[in-house]
Protein backbone atom coordinates (compact mmCIF):
# COMPACT_ATOMS: atom_id res chain seq x y z
CA UNK A 1 0.00 0.00 0.00
CA UNK A 2 1.00 3.17 -1.17
CA UNK A 3 1.85 5.99 1.77
CA UNK A 4 0.86 9.87 1.43
CA UNK A 5 3.90 11.74 1.56
CA UNK A 6 3.65 14.12 4.41
CA UNK A 7 6.09 17.10 5.00
CA UNK A 8 8.67 16.38 8.15
CA UNK A 9 7.73 17.96 11.21
CA UNK A 10 10.63 20.61 10.96
CA UNK A 11 9.32 21.64 7.71
CA UNK A 12 5.70 21.68 8.97
CA UNK A 13 6.76 23.75 12.00
CA UNK A 14 8.50 26.36 10.00
CA UNK A 15 5.33 27.24 7.86
CA UNK A 16 3.16 27.14 10.66
CA UNK A 17 5.63 29.85 11.82
CA UNK A 18 5.94 31.67 8.70
CA UNK A 19 1.95 31.93 8.84
CA UNK A 20 1.67 32.88 12.12
CA UNK A 21 4.19 35.44 11.69
CA UNK A 22 2.45 36.58 8.47
CA UNK A 23 -1.01 36.64 9.76
CA UNK A 24 0.05 38.90 13.06
CA UNK A 25 2.67 41.07 11.26
CA UNK A 26 -0.62 41.81 9.18
CA UNK A 27 -2.35 42.82 12.40
CA UNK A 28 -0.09 44.94 13.54
CA UNK A 29 0.47 47.37 10.51
CA UNK A 30 -0.06 50.38 11.60
CA UNK A 31 -2.91 52.95 11.04
CA UNK A 32 -2.27 56.37 9.94
CA UNK A 33 -1.67 58.16 13.29
CA UNK A 34 -1.86 61.69 12.16
CA UNK A 35 -5.90 62.25 11.34
CA UNK A 36 -6.68 64.88 8.79
CA UNK A 37 -7.73 67.82 11.17
CA UNK A 38 -4.45 67.42 12.87
CA UNK A 39 -2.38 68.69 9.70
CA UNK A 40 -3.19 72.57 9.99
CA UNK A 41 0.02 73.08 11.47
CA UNK A 42 2.01 71.25 7.86
CA UNK A 43 0.02 73.79 5.62
CA UNK A 44 2.12 76.62 7.14
CA UNK A 45 4.23 77.81 4.54
CA UNK A 46 7.01 77.44 7.57
CA UNK A 47 6.88 74.09 7.00
CA UNK A 48 7.88 74.36 3.16
CA UNK A 49 11.54 72.95 2.36
CA UNK A 50 11.24 75.61 -0.37
CA UNK A 51 8.36 78.07 -0.84
CA UNK A 52 9.41 79.37 -4.29
CA UNK A 53 10.04 77.46 -6.81
CA UNK A 54 11.81 79.86 -9.28
CA UNK A 55 14.15 80.88 -6.08
CA UNK A 56 14.59 77.55 -5.58
CA UNK A 57 15.29 76.34 -9.71
CA UNK A 58 18.11 79.24 -9.81
CA UNK A 59 20.22 78.40 -6.40
CA UNK A 60 19.86 74.55 -7.61
CA UNK A 61 21.26 75.80 -11.32
CA UNK A 62 24.12 77.77 -9.52
CA UNK A 63 24.92 74.65 -7.26
CA UNK A 64 24.44 72.46 -10.47
CA UNK A 65 27.31 73.88 -12.69
CA UNK A 66 29.91 74.13 -10.27
CA UNK A 67 29.83 70.93 -8.38
CA UNK A 68 30.54 67.68 -9.26
CA UNK A 69 26.73 65.92 -7.70
CA UNK A 70 23.46 66.33 -9.52
CA UNK A 71 19.79 65.40 -8.72
CA UNK A 72 18.17 63.82 -5.84
CA UNK A 73 16.64 66.81 -4.76
CA UNK A 74 12.89 66.15 -6.26
CA UNK A 75 12.58 68.27 -9.20
CA UNK A 76 12.35 67.97 -12.64
CA UNK A 77 15.36 68.91 -14.33
CA UNK A 78 16.31 70.80 -17.34
CA UNK A 79 19.17 71.36 -19.31
CA UNK A 80 21.72 73.79 -20.12
CA UNK A 81 25.35 74.05 -21.82
CA UNK A 82 27.03 73.50 -18.28
CA UNK A 83 30.04 71.00 -18.99
CA UNK B 1 -27.63 73.85 -1.98
CA UNK B 2 -27.71 77.82 -2.83
CA UNK B 3 -27.36 78.69 -6.52
CA UNK B 4 -24.58 80.63 -5.46
CA UNK B 5 -22.68 77.28 -3.56
CA UNK B 6 -22.33 76.28 -6.64
CA UNK B 7 -18.30 75.53 -7.84
CA UNK B 8 -17.37 76.90 -11.46
CA UNK B 9 -16.77 73.33 -12.34
CA UNK B 10 -20.20 71.83 -11.37
CA UNK B 11 -22.08 74.57 -13.52
CA UNK B 12 -20.01 74.00 -16.09
CA UNK B 13 -20.72 70.20 -15.80
CA UNK B 14 -24.81 70.84 -15.60
CA UNK B 15 -24.60 73.39 -18.77
CA UNK B 16 -22.61 70.81 -20.28
CA UNK B 17 -25.58 68.36 -19.45
CA UNK B 18 -28.38 70.26 -20.49
CA UNK B 19 -26.17 70.81 -23.74
CA UNK B 20 -26.40 67.40 -23.99
CA UNK B 21 -29.57 66.56 -23.60
CA UNK B 22 -30.30 68.99 -26.09
CA UNK B 23 -28.37 67.43 -28.80
CA UNK B 24 -30.02 64.12 -27.53
CA UNK B 25 -33.67 65.11 -28.57
CA UNK B 26 -32.32 66.52 -31.36
CA UNK B 27 -30.54 62.90 -32.53
CA UNK B 28 -33.34 61.10 -31.53
CA UNK B 29 -35.71 62.71 -34.51
CA UNK B 30 -33.73 60.72 -36.79
CA UNK B 31 -32.84 63.88 -38.98
CA UNK B 32 -30.24 61.75 -41.17
CA UNK B 33 -26.59 63.30 -41.18
CA UNK B 34 -27.37 65.98 -38.34
CA UNK B 35 -28.88 63.71 -36.24
CA UNK B 36 -26.01 61.38 -36.47
CA UNK B 37 -23.27 64.28 -35.66
CA UNK B 38 -25.92 65.49 -32.84
CA UNK B 39 -25.75 62.11 -31.22
CA UNK B 40 -21.53 62.17 -31.54
CA UNK B 41 -21.41 65.26 -30.08
CA UNK B 42 -24.13 64.72 -26.94
CA UNK B 43 -21.72 61.35 -26.65
CA UNK B 44 -19.07 63.69 -26.29
CA UNK B 45 -20.48 66.38 -24.11
CA UNK B 46 -21.56 63.39 -21.52
CA UNK B 47 -17.92 62.47 -21.47
CA UNK B 48 -16.69 65.70 -20.93
CA UNK B 49 -19.15 66.29 -17.51
CA UNK B 50 -18.30 62.79 -16.64
CA UNK B 51 -14.79 64.26 -16.63
CA UNK B 52 -15.71 67.20 -14.58
CA UNK B 53 -17.63 65.20 -11.72
CA UNK B 54 -14.80 63.04 -11.23
CA UNK B 55 -12.78 66.33 -10.72
CA UNK B 56 -14.98 67.57 -7.73
CA UNK B 57 -13.71 64.81 -5.93
CA UNK B 58 -10.44 65.49 -6.28
CA UNK B 59 -8.43 64.83 -3.19
CA UNK B 60 -4.62 66.09 -4.32
CA UNK B 61 -3.91 69.25 -3.86
CA UNK B 62 -3.07 71.44 -7.33
CA UNK B 63 0.23 73.98 -6.94
CA UNK B 64 -1.73 77.30 -6.24
CA UNK B 65 -2.11 80.11 -8.97
CA UNK B 66 0.92 82.80 -8.59
CA UNK B 67 3.18 84.82 -10.57
CA UNK B 68 7.23 85.51 -10.53
CA UNK B 69 8.85 87.85 -11.27
CA UNK B 70 12.66 87.72 -10.16
CA UNK B 71 15.76 89.32 -10.87
CA UNK B 72 18.90 87.24 -10.17
CA UNK B 73 22.36 87.74 -9.82
CA UNK B 74 25.54 85.65 -9.56
CA UNK B 75 29.62 87.12 -8.54
CA UNK B 76 32.09 85.17 -7.77
CA UNK B 77 34.93 83.24 -9.43
CA UNK B 78 35.39 85.81 -11.96
CA UNK B 79 32.09 85.08 -13.49
CA UNK B 80 28.70 88.01 -13.66
CA UNK B 81 25.97 86.36 -14.00
CA UNK B 82 22.37 87.78 -13.92
CA UNK B 83 19.10 87.94 -15.73
CA UNK B 84 15.02 87.85 -15.09
CA UNK B 85 12.94 85.30 -14.86
CA UNK B 86 9.53 84.71 -15.08
CA UNK B 87 6.99 81.74 -13.79
CA UNK B 88 3.19 82.30 -14.17
CA UNK B 89 1.12 79.54 -12.52
CA UNK B 90 -3.05 79.14 -13.44
CA UNK B 91 -5.67 76.52 -12.68
CA UNK B 92 -8.40 76.19 -14.93
CA UNK B 93 -11.60 74.17 -13.90
CA UNK B 94 -10.20 72.76 -10.94
CA UNK B 95 -7.91 70.08 -12.10
CA UNK B 96 -5.46 71.42 -14.47
CA UNK B 97 -3.19 74.05 -13.72
CA UNK B 98 -0.54 75.80 -16.33
CA UNK B 99 2.91 76.80 -15.94
CA UNK B 100 5.27 78.79 -18.02
CA UNK B 101 8.36 80.29 -17.06
CA UNK B 102 11.03 81.80 -19.06
CA UNK B 103 14.54 81.99 -17.67
CA UNK B 104 17.75 84.49 -18.41
CA UNK B 105 21.24 84.40 -17.78
CA UNK B 106 23.14 87.08 -19.02
CA UNK B 107 26.93 86.25 -18.77
CA UNK B 108 30.73 87.65 -18.46
CA UNK B 109 33.14 84.63 -17.95
CA UNK B 110 36.64 85.32 -16.86
CA UNK B 111 37.07 82.53 -14.78
CA UNK B 112 39.92 80.47 -13.61
CA UNK B 113 39.51 78.62 -16.72
CA UNK B 114 39.02 81.09 -19.17
CA UNK B 115 41.99 83.50 -17.99
CA UNK B 116 44.23 81.02 -17.77
CA UNK B 117 43.85 79.00 -21.31
CA UNK B 118 41.03 80.98 -23.51
CA UNK B 119 39.55 84.47 -23.34
CA UNK B 120 36.72 86.28 -21.64
CA UNK B 121 33.59 85.88 -23.34
CA UNK B 122 29.88 87.65 -22.98
CA UNK B 123 27.23 85.70 -24.06
CA UNK B 124 23.25 85.07 -22.77
CA UNK B 125 20.90 82.16 -22.34
CA UNK B 126 17.52 81.91 -22.21
CA UNK B 127 15.25 79.37 -21.21
CA UNK B 128 11.67 78.67 -21.96
CA UNK B 129 9.34 75.92 -20.19
CA UNK B 130 5.85 75.02 -20.00
CA UNK B 131 4.38 72.59 -18.36
CA UNK B 132 0.78 71.05 -16.92
CA UNK B 133 -0.42 69.61 -13.55
CA UNK B 134 -3.23 67.84 -14.11
CA UNK B 135 -5.22 66.26 -10.53
CA UNK B 136 -7.49 62.91 -10.20
CA UNK B 137 -8.34 61.63 -7.34
CA UNK B 138 -5.11 61.19 -4.98
CA UNK B 139 -2.65 61.95 -7.77
CA UNK B 140 -1.01 64.50 -9.64
CA UNK B 141 0.62 64.06 -13.21
CA UNK B 142 2.89 66.67 -13.82
CA UNK B 143 4.21 67.50 -17.71
CA UNK B 144 7.26 69.94 -18.00
CA UNK B 145 8.99 70.65 -21.43
CA UNK B 146 12.07 73.61 -21.18
CA UNK B 147 14.17 74.67 -24.26
CA UNK B 148 17.11 76.17 -23.17
CA UNK B 149 19.07 77.96 -25.93
CA UNK B 150 22.98 79.71 -26.13
CA UNK B 151 25.10 79.98 -29.11
CA UNK B 152 27.02 76.92 -28.44
CA UNK B 153 24.58 74.67 -26.73
CA UNK B 154 20.56 73.93 -27.40
CA UNK B 155 19.54 71.68 -24.50
CA UNK B 156 16.14 69.97 -24.36
CA UNK B 157 14.10 68.34 -21.80
CA UNK B 158 10.70 66.70 -21.38
CA UNK B 159 9.82 65.88 -17.73
CA UNK B 160 6.84 63.40 -16.78
CA UNK B 161 6.14 62.90 -13.06
CA UNK B 162 3.82 61.71 -10.86
CA UNK B 163 2.60 61.46 -7.36
CA UNK B 164 -0.12 59.92 -5.06
CA UNK B 165 -0.87 60.15 -1.68
CA UNK B 166 -1.84 56.93 0.22
CA UNK B 167 -1.93 55.81 3.81
CA UNK B 168 -4.81 58.53 4.28
CA UNK B 169 -2.95 61.24 3.18
CA UNK B 170 0.18 60.55 5.06
CA UNK B 171 2.67 59.67 2.50
CA UNK B 172 2.90 60.86 -0.59
CA UNK B 173 4.91 58.83 -3.32
CA UNK B 174 5.70 60.73 -6.36
CA UNK B 175 8.13 58.79 -9.56
CA UNK B 176 9.41 60.85 -12.05
CA UNK B 177 11.24 60.57 -15.78
CA UNK B 178 13.10 63.14 -17.84
CA UNK B 179 14.52 62.73 -21.64
CA UNK B 180 17.12 65.32 -22.22
CA UNK B 181 18.27 66.02 -25.76
CA UNK B 182 21.47 68.89 -26.23
CA UNK B 183 22.96 70.18 -29.19
CA UNK B 184 26.54 70.82 -28.83
CA UNK B 185 28.13 73.41 -30.77
CA UNK B 186 31.89 75.72 -30.76
CA UNK B 187 31.83 79.12 -31.34
CA UNK B 188 33.38 79.09 -35.24
CA UNK B 189 32.50 75.67 -35.93
CA UNK B 190 28.67 75.41 -35.23
CA UNK B 191 27.20 72.62 -33.73
CA UNK B 192 28.88 69.51 -34.19
CA UNK B 193 27.27 66.58 -31.55
CA UNK B 194 24.87 65.37 -29.02
CA UNK B 195 24.44 64.59 -25.93
CA UNK B 196 21.46 62.33 -24.42
CA UNK B 197 19.95 62.28 -20.58
CA UNK B 198 17.84 60.34 -18.81
CA UNK B 199 16.80 61.02 -15.60
CA UNK B 200 14.63 58.30 -12.95
CA UNK B 201 13.72 59.34 -9.68
CA UNK B 202 11.84 58.11 -6.66
CA UNK B 203 10.15 60.06 -3.71
CA UNK B 204 8.57 59.47 -0.60
CA UNK B 205 7.37 62.14 1.52
CA UNK B 206 5.91 61.23 5.28
CA UNK B 207 4.14 62.87 7.92
CA UNK B 208 5.61 61.46 10.76
CA UNK B 209 3.41 63.38 13.54
CA UNK B 210 1.00 66.81 13.29
CA UNK B 211 4.30 69.27 13.14
CA UNK B 212 7.23 66.76 11.31
CA UNK B 213 7.56 66.39 7.93
CA UNK B 214 10.42 63.29 6.34
CA UNK B 215 11.19 63.13 2.89
CA UNK B 216 13.47 60.94 1.12
CA UNK B 217 14.47 61.55 -2.43
CA UNK B 218 16.63 58.94 -5.18
CA UNK B 219 17.25 59.91 -8.61
CA UNK B 220 19.67 57.95 -11.43
CA UNK B 221 20.99 60.11 -14.09
CA UNK B 222 22.19 58.87 -17.16
CA UNK B 223 24.23 60.57 -20.22
CA UNK B 224 25.35 59.60 -23.23
CA UNK B 225 27.05 61.22 -26.02
CA UNK B 226 29.89 64.38 -25.93
CA UNK B 227 29.92 65.16 -22.38
CA UNK B 228 32.94 67.49 -22.06
CA UNK B 229 33.49 70.93 -22.91
CA UNK B 230 35.02 71.61 -26.40
CA UNK B 231 36.58 74.56 -24.96
CA UNK B 232 38.19 72.94 -21.81
CA UNK B 233 41.88 72.02 -22.16
CA UNK B 234 43.66 69.68 -19.84
CA UNK B 235 47.53 69.72 -19.02
CA UNK B 236 49.30 66.44 -19.99
CA UNK B 237 53.46 66.81 -19.15
CA UNK B 238 53.04 70.89 -18.95
CA UNK B 239 51.50 70.75 -22.33
CA UNK B 240 47.70 71.64 -22.78
CA UNK B 241 45.94 69.55 -24.59
CA UNK B 242 41.57 68.93 -25.39
CA UNK B 243 40.06 67.48 -22.49
CA UNK B 244 38.99 63.90 -23.17
CA UNK B 245 36.08 62.18 -21.18
CA UNK B 246 34.23 58.83 -21.92
CA UNK B 247 30.91 59.12 -23.67
CA UNK B 248 28.85 57.68 -20.74
CA UNK B 249 28.33 58.75 -17.54
CA UNK B 250 25.60 57.02 -14.74
CA UNK B 251 24.98 58.66 -11.05
CA UNK B 252 23.01 58.06 -8.23
CA UNK B 253 21.84 60.14 -5.99
CA UNK B 254 19.96 60.14 -2.36
CA UNK B 255 18.69 62.83 -0.31
CA UNK B 256 17.21 62.30 2.76
CA UNK B 257 14.89 66.02 4.57
CA UNK B 258 13.43 66.64 7.89
CA UNK B 259 11.68 69.46 8.57
CA UNK B 260 9.61 70.53 11.73
CA UNK B 261 7.48 72.96 13.53
CA UNK B 262 9.34 73.75 16.93
CA UNK B 263 7.41 77.16 17.97
CA UNK B 264 4.48 78.29 16.42
CA UNK B 265 6.19 80.69 14.92
CA UNK B 266 9.46 78.81 13.83
CA UNK B 267 10.49 75.91 11.76
CA UNK B 268 13.85 73.76 11.95
CA UNK B 269 15.13 71.62 8.92
CA UNK B 270 18.15 69.47 7.70
CA UNK B 271 19.18 67.18 4.73
CA UNK B 272 21.73 65.04 4.03
CA UNK B 273 22.71 64.05 0.13
CA UNK B 274 24.88 61.43 -1.30
CA UNK B 275 25.76 61.30 -4.55
CA UNK B 276 28.13 58.91 -6.59
CA UNK B 277 28.68 57.62 -9.97
CA UNK B 278 30.85 55.85 -12.68
CA UNK B 279 33.25 58.46 -13.27
CA UNK B 280 34.28 57.55 -9.19
CA UNK B 281 33.20 60.92 -8.20
CA UNK B 282 31.68 60.23 -4.30
CA UNK B 283 30.24 63.32 -3.08
CA UNK B 284 28.23 64.72 -0.40
CA UNK B 285 26.44 67.55 1.50
CA UNK B 286 24.85 68.32 4.86
CA UNK B 287 22.19 71.32 5.62
CA UNK B 288 20.10 72.85 8.03
CA UNK B 289 18.04 75.95 8.08
CA UNK B 290 15.36 77.61 10.34
CA UNK B 291 12.47 79.68 9.02
CA UNK B 292 10.82 82.05 11.48
CA UNK B 293 7.75 84.41 10.98
CA UNK B 294 7.93 88.24 12.29
CA UNK B 295 4.28 89.58 13.19
CA UNK B 296 2.25 89.12 10.41
CA UNK B 297 4.46 90.55 7.38
CA UNK B 298 7.37 89.01 8.08
CA UNK B 299 8.92 85.50 6.92
CA UNK B 300 12.99 85.22 7.56
CA UNK B 301 14.97 82.18 6.88
CA UNK B 302 18.62 81.61 7.66
CA UNK B 303 20.36 77.98 6.22
CA UNK B 304 24.18 76.50 6.17
CA UNK B 305 25.12 73.66 3.88
CA UNK B 306 28.51 72.40 3.56
CA UNK B 307 29.37 70.18 0.14
CA UNK B 308 32.30 67.57 -0.31
CA UNK B 309 33.35 65.55 -3.14
CA UNK B 310 36.34 63.82 -4.24
CA UNK B 311 37.68 64.00 -7.60
CA UNK B 312 36.54 61.87 -10.86
CA UNK B 313 38.78 58.89 -12.31
CA UNK B 314 40.09 61.32 -15.11
CA UNK B 315 41.02 64.44 -13.32
CA UNK B 316 44.33 65.73 -13.03
CA UNK B 317 45.81 69.15 -12.76
CA UNK B 318 48.69 67.84 -14.88
CA UNK B 319 48.68 64.38 -15.89
CA UNK B 320 52.50 62.65 -15.68
CA UNK B 321 51.44 60.06 -17.97
CA UNK B 322 49.34 59.79 -21.07
CA UNK B 323 45.72 58.36 -20.52
CA UNK B 324 43.01 57.56 -22.77
CA UNK B 325 40.91 59.86 -20.50
CA UNK B 326 41.73 63.09 -19.55
CA UNK B 327 40.11 66.75 -17.71
CA UNK B 328 41.33 69.52 -16.15
CA UNK B 329 37.64 70.47 -15.41
CA UNK B 330 37.55 71.98 -11.84
CA UNK B 331 33.37 70.71 -11.33
CA UNK B 332 35.32 67.25 -11.14
CA UNK B 333 38.47 67.60 -8.99
CA UNK B 334 38.49 67.06 -5.13
CA UNK B 335 36.79 69.90 -3.47
CA UNK B 336 34.83 71.62 -0.21
CA UNK B 337 32.83 74.27 -0.16
CA UNK B 338 30.60 76.38 2.79
CA UNK B 339 27.70 78.06 1.78
CA UNK B 340 25.36 80.60 4.24
CA UNK B 341 22.18 82.16 2.98
CA UNK B 342 19.52 84.26 4.16
CA UNK B 343 15.91 84.93 2.81
CA UNK B 344 13.29 87.92 3.74
CA UNK B 345 9.61 87.66 2.85
CA UNK B 346 7.73 90.79 3.55
CA UNK B 347 3.54 90.52 2.78
CA UNK B 348 3.06 93.85 1.25
CA UNK B 349 -0.76 93.80 0.81
CA UNK B 350 -3.93 91.83 -0.42
CA UNK B 351 -6.69 90.77 0.18
CA UNK B 352 -7.87 87.22 2.05
CA UNK B 353 -8.74 84.90 0.44
CA UNK B 354 -8.51 86.72 -2.99
CA UNK B 355 -4.83 87.61 -3.48
CA UNK B 356 -1.55 88.08 -2.22
CA UNK B 357 1.52 90.61 -3.27
CA UNK B 358 4.95 89.36 -1.35
CA UNK B 359 8.14 90.72 -2.02
CA UNK B 360 11.53 88.59 -1.27
CA UNK B 361 14.82 88.93 -1.11
CA UNK B 362 17.84 86.48 -1.03
CA UNK B 363 20.88 86.32 -0.23
CA UNK B 364 24.02 83.25 -0.45
CA UNK B 365 27.40 83.39 0.17
CA UNK B 366 29.50 80.30 -0.39
CA UNK B 367 33.29 79.58 -0.19
CA UNK B 368 35.35 77.15 -2.30
CA UNK B 369 38.69 75.47 -1.53
CA UNK B 370 40.49 73.27 -4.23
CA UNK B 371 42.54 70.29 -2.91
CA UNK B 372 44.70 69.58 -6.27
CA UNK B 373 43.39 72.45 -8.67
CA UNK B 374 45.62 75.40 -8.88
CA UNK B 375 45.53 78.40 -10.38
CA UNK B 376 48.72 78.27 -12.82
CA UNK B 377 49.72 81.95 -12.82
CA UNK B 378 50.78 81.15 -9.22
CA UNK B 379 51.08 77.79 -8.48
CA UNK B 380 48.93 77.96 -5.64
CA UNK B 381 45.83 75.85 -5.04
CA UNK B 382 42.40 78.00 -5.74
CA UNK B 383 39.76 78.82 -4.04
CA UNK B 384 37.29 81.80 -4.71
CA UNK B 385 33.74 82.88 -2.98
CA UNK B 386 31.19 83.70 -4.79
CA UNK B 387 27.34 86.02 -4.03
CA UNK B 388 24.19 84.85 -5.28
CA UNK B 389 21.39 87.18 -5.08
CA UNK B 390 17.96 87.14 -5.69
CA UNK B 391 15.28 89.90 -5.68
CA UNK B 392 11.54 88.99 -6.69
CA UNK B 393 7.91 89.78 -6.39
CA UNK B 394 5.09 87.11 -5.52
CA UNK B 395 1.54 87.29 -6.56
CA UNK B 396 -0.78 84.29 -5.16
CA UNK B 397 -4.41 84.30 -6.45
Amino acid sequence: MKSTPTLPGGTLRVVAFSLATCVLSACSLPEPWVKPYERERLADPLMKYQRDPLSAKDFEHAHDVREGARGGTGVQGGGCGCN
Amino acid sequence: MAATDVSPTERCRRALRRAQLRLLSLGGRGDGVRGTVALASAHLLGALSGLLATGDVNAADLPEDRVDVMLHSFNGGGVDAWGPAILIRKNILGKVSLLGTYYADIVSNASIDVVTTASPYHETRNEFGFGADYAVRDSVLTFLASRSTEPDYIANAFNFDVSTETFSGMTTVGLGYTYGSDDVGKKGEGFFDHATHYRYRLGVSQILTPTWLANANFEVVSDSGFLASPYRVALVFGAAVPERLPGTRTSRTLQFRLIGEVAPTLSVRGEYRYFWDTWDIHAQNFGVGAAYRMGEKWLLDGYARYYTQNGALYFTNNATSETQYVTRNRQLSPFSSWTAGAKVTYALTGVPGRYQVFLNGALEYWKTDYSEFTDLRTGNLYSYSAVLSQVFVTVIF
